[in-house]
């Protein structure tokens, strides 16, 4: 038996009643040693802030295991939620607490650098759209990573590199929704 | 289809299909919203690895009973048509999706939105918040009980209106299988000039729409709403040997 996928719609303008979770941007809790905060802004190609959008992130742990019974090495020991979520602000910003995910085997062989994958969701957007946040400090596994390697645009691999600070401990990774700076986003 | 590990990582990575004529189009004009929001360039391939077809296994910690019922979040009952909406969580293989969390948001009977952004000047209902989230079980079963959202203007064109309708948002059990979108009431006179409902491809449309179900309807107590949801299947491995492995 097979059935039609349900079709995607706008999450809509007012999100924000169903969606956040009071513990949504901490994927760790703020004081676990070695947690590291990634911030960054949403905007349109007005370059204006996204006030109503919401980001989610997905990821390995430290060690790159997944907390989930498909990773086929395995599942990683639970405890790590791996899963994060916070609504954009009035001046467009989000915020995830978390840890450094590992490197990961690909199945072509290959290895994937420490990566998360974002889902972006907001009114004007009728599916969710995808992007990934990768390292500023891995320039040899991000040069190695298959899927930046798939990026026929070059100049658009920069956008998925999330900005460093002198303490390593905040990222900074806007996301442009269109325009010049338009984030690379990906066909999931 | 048979998965052989390709050589160097020894990983079979089971993909999830990627259906067409399901979706709306990021780029959709009569929807205005979408002029400066929908990306311009074209999306990049991503075949799935180990980051999309794992995703988080949220909910049992996250839930009471209580949330489920949205008429019985408050003091008293809120205002309304009482309605179960209820159905499965499946993939398009046909297989239940069980254990996984889902999370609806509505207006109230009147058409309002509890946020502060909502200006529509009808009445909010104090004794209705409009969240409600719940698991499916193990047959991927799920039952909302609540009230029938009503119709509110919005701005996208002159003399505008939303057909009813309530805010899904469902994980499945990979990143792949995210999905948030929105599900209709049967005969709703105000689907042919809504750009929201209209982008979806005209044959994929009634999926959007539940049923009205007799068995469903609870006697002197509530109509009951059919409507099950599809997530993205299982497909064949990504990664195969190009060579003779098949």
């Amino acid at each position: 038996m097979s059935a039609g996928l349900t079709p995607s719609q706008t999450v809509g303008p007012f999100l924000a009643i169903g969606l956040p979770w009071p513990d949504g941007p901490f994927v760790v809790p703020e004081d676990t040693p070695g947690a590291i905060t990634i911030t960054g802004v949403v905007r349109d190609g007005a370059g204006d802030p996204v006030t109503d959008a919401l980001v989610e992130t997905w990821q390995a742990d430290p060690d790159g295991r997944f907390a989930h019974p498909d990773d086929p090495r395995g599942a990683a020991s639970p405890g790590f939620r791996g899963f994060g979520r916070c609504p954009t602000g009035s001046d467009g910003s989000y915020r995830i607490v978390t840890l450094k995910p590992g490197a990961l085997p690909s199945p072509d062989g290959g290895t994937e650098a420490p990566h998360l994958d974002v889902s972006v969701f907001a009114r004007g957007l009728l599916d969710r759209v995808v992007t990934r946040i990768y390292f500023p400090d891995e320039e040899q596994a991000n040069t190695a990573d298959p899927v930046l390697a798939s990026i026929a645009d070059r100049g658009g691999v920069a956008t998925l590199i999330a900005r460093p600070s002198p303490d390593n401990a905040r990222l900074r990774f806007d996301i442009h929704l269109q325009g010049d700076r338009e984030t690379v986003f990906f066909d999931v | 289809m048979a998965v052989h590990p390709p050589a160097g990582s020894g990983l079979v990575v089971p993909g999830y299909e990627r259906p067409s004529g399901a979706h709306p189009p990021l780029d959709f004009a009569r929807y205005r919203s979408t002029a400066l929001r929908a990306p311009r360039r074209p999306l990049v391939l991503l075949p799935h690895r180990l980051t999309e077809i794992t995703g988080p296994l949220l909910g049992a910690e996250r839930i009471t009973p209580a949330d489920a019922d949205l008429t019985a979040q408050h003091e008293d009952e809120p205002q309304g048509q009482r309605i179960i909406v209820s159905g499965r969580v499946l993939d398009t293989g046909g297989r239940a999706v069980p254990d996984t969390l889902i999370e609806i948001w509505q207006p109230n009977a009147a058409g309002r939105y509890r946020h502060q952004v909502d200006d529509h000047p009808a009445p909010l209902d104090p004794n209705f918040t409009g969240v409600g989230r719940c698991l499916t079980d193990s047959q991927g079963r799920y039952r909302f009980v609540t009230i029938k959202p009503g119709s509110y203007p919005w701005r996208n064109h002159p003399n505008a209106w939303r057909p009813a309708h309530i805010h899904f948002s469902l994980f499945g059990r990979a990143f792949t299988q995210r999905l948030v979108t929105q599900m209709y009431f049967p005969g709703d006179p105000l689907f042919f000039q809504d750009p929201i409902f209209n982008s979806v491809p005209e044959a994929a449309r009634d999926r959007m729409i539940s049923r009205f179900d007799l068995e469903l309807t609870v006697p002197e107590r509530a109509l009951g709403f059919r409507w099950d949801i599809v997530l993205r299947g299982r497909g064949a491995a990504v990664f195969e040997q190009p060579d003779g492995h098949r």
